[in-house]
């Protein structure tokens, strides 16, 4: 069932388009916003909405690097691991979080805190490496600072 | 833009001259005059493509049916590119007034702003600029007591390259997967839901507002070149001073390398870059006098593309690099076409494995028999061939780093002595 909070949340986005299918990737993302990932359930209840079948519902969610159908943690650290970044060292990132965290790229800690996914350009190279951790964006990152940069993620 | 990130208000925005542009668009120019305006400006897309923007928007037939749109494409996803992120972020009064003004010269009825997942600052600012200006009455029905009327939305995307692929973005905003779609029709003709449509580059369309306001021949007298105006230049790498500058259009190599980002760090040496962005040819030590516009940089074998530079130093391994670039590609290939699905991912494993010191005799070949299918006609739509570029350049220039990998069955710049 999709709470009156959402339901409200996505018929205001709809009014911008004129159809109900074209606001499928915004209900998507309405509701991984409020319980961090899309269920099967949840992509059924989102369908039913719209007027959309769960597989074309799910073809749009699966195409999408940014909609998650499997759990993630409280926190999703994304790292860029593109071109410029990876000139600037993006890998020892990478390595750092897996000594920190015991997470390889894809997955999350035992304790729910954080998922660690790898992310293509983020559009902040003059200041590689960038990462980005849920809505904000880390600019001239190193391992020495990473550190202090999670502890602000609880 | 302000250095310290600050947004620029509509009071602010108004004062330097803001929608003064608009003003005189609807104060006594047809929406024809707007479009010979930008035609005689010498604008070119500032997205990668570097089509005709007036030219573009010519296409919309007089008679075609309404709704008609505008979508700003501001999916910047080119690695290597942040130019656009930062006009969203900083000035976003500028692209809404561009927008309006595409909109008003194509006689189109609502813009969407199609701005990538990750920008979230863009799009809260955004939102609130799109607030800001319907409150001012530069949005919305009637505009300045004039009969044109305008609505205007963003759309965040969720994640994917292709949808900076014109028709990919309809088929996005439409809610759909963002495969391509076959051209013709053009989305002028037939584009979102069917309707005419005209899409632009954030950067192109900043441009419009100033174009109108000060006219073509002044937009021309910008630029050292054939092609109007300035240009967002930017380079990223190991250079002193990566960033990003605003200068006439035809700024050299050079000039780009070595005065503004300072050059090349200390105890690196320049071996080659890529001019603007992951999908352009290598340009080496022998193309630095070269002016970084559309022509003259296709001459020397290359794109302009996003005008944002890529620097590779000799202690990077260009194998490696080149590996990097095409594991982008692949993982963004929407799938459709053969070629590219299936030819990216193959390129892919054999860089990774030549990279990990299991190159084998015959993978340049194999490289560059599959880079042969990545062309327009034999792909659906241009990222394929945007790959081909690196790759088949870096093979040219760096052929010999490559054959090392394969006879010394490892990576020299990872496994030093």
């Amino acid at each position: 069932m999709l709470t009156s909070e959402e339901r409200a949340e996505i018929e205001t986005e709809s009014t911008h388009y004129p159809t109900r299918e074209a606001v499928c990737i915004d209900a998507l993302k309405i509701v991984q916003q409020h319980r961090g990932w899309i269920s099967d359930e949840a992509l059924g209840d989102i369908g039913e909405l719209l007027g959309m079948s769960s597989a074309d519902l799910d073809a749009v969610a699966t195409f999408y690097n940014l909609i998650f159908r499997k759990p993630v943690g409280r926190h999703v650290i994304y790292v860029c691991d593109s071109v410029s970044c990876w000139i600037l060292g993006c890998e020892r990132h990478f390595q750092r979080l897996a000594e920190r965290l015991g997470t390889k790229p894809g997955e999350t800690t035992p304790d729910g805190r954080f998922t660690v996914l790898p992310i293509v350009c983020l559009g902040a190279c003059d200041h590689a490496p960038a990462l980005m951790i849920d809505r904000d964006l880390h600019l001239d990152v190193e391992p020495a600072n990473l550190d202090r940069i999670l502890e602000g993620y609880r | 833009m302000r250095p310290g990130g600050e947004v620029v208000d509509l009071r602010s925005y108004e004062q330097a001259g803001g929608y003064q542009g608009l003003r005189k668009a609807l104060s006594g120019m047809q929406p024809e005059r707007v479009i010979e305006e930008v035609k005689a400006a010498n604008l070119r897309g500032r997205g990668g493509a570097g089509f005709p923007t007036g030219l573009k928007w010519s296409f919309v037939p007089k008679d075609a049916p309404h709704p008609r749109y505008v979508v700003c494409n501001a999916d910047e996803m080119e690695p290597g590119t942040f130019k656009d992120r930062l006009l969203m972020e900083r000035d976003p009064h500028q692209l809404i007034e561009g927008v309006t003004l595409a909109g008003y010269a194509a006689g189109c009825d609502v813009g969407y702003i199609f701005v990538r997942g990750e920008y979230h600052l863009s799009g809260e600012r955004l939102r609130e600029a799109i607030a800001e200006a319907h409150q001012a009455g530069y949005l919305g029905k009637n505009i300045l007591r004039s009969d044109f009327s305008f609505e205007m939305h963003v759309h965040m995307s969720a994640g994917r390259y292709m949808c900076g692929e014109e028709t990919g973005m309809l088929n996005a905003l439409e809610g759909k997967r963002a495969n391509p779609r076959s051209k013709p029709p053009f989305p002028g003709v037939s584009g979102l839901w069917g309707k005419p449509t005209v899409i632009n580059n954030v950067e192109t369309l900043c441009n419009v507002p100033h174009i109108v306001s000060h006219g073509a021949e002044w937009f021309r007298s910008l630029s050292r070149t054939k092609d109007g105006g300035t240009k967002l230049y930017g380079a990223s790498g190991k250079v002193k001073r990566p960033g990003l500058w605003e200068l006439p259009m035809g700024t050299t190599v050079r000039e780009l390398l070595e005065e503004h980002a300072g050059g090349m760090r200390e105890g690196l040496q320049f071996r080659g870059l890529l001019p603007g962005g992951a999908s352009t040819d290598f340009l080496t030590e022998q193309h630095l006098d070269v002016p970084m516009d559309f022509t003259e940089v296709q001459k020397a074998g290359s794109r302009l593309g996003t005008g944002t530079m890529i620097v590779l130093d000799d202690q990077t391994c260009p194998v490696g690099m080149v590996g990097n670039l095409i594991h982008f590609f692949a993982q963004e290939s929407c799938g459709w076409c053969t070629p590219c699905w299936s030819g990216l991912g193959w390129a892919e494993r054999i860089l990774k494995a030549m990279e990990e010191g299991h190159g084998r005799p015959g993978d340049l070949e194999k490289l560059a028999f599959q880079a042969r299918f990545w062309t327009p006609g034999q792909t659906f739509c241009a990222l394929a061939p945007g790959a081909a570029e690196p790759l088949q350049s870096a093979l040219q220039y760096f052929r010999d780093d490559f054959e090392r990998h394969i006879n010394e069955q490892r990576c020299p710049w990872r496994t030093n002595g």
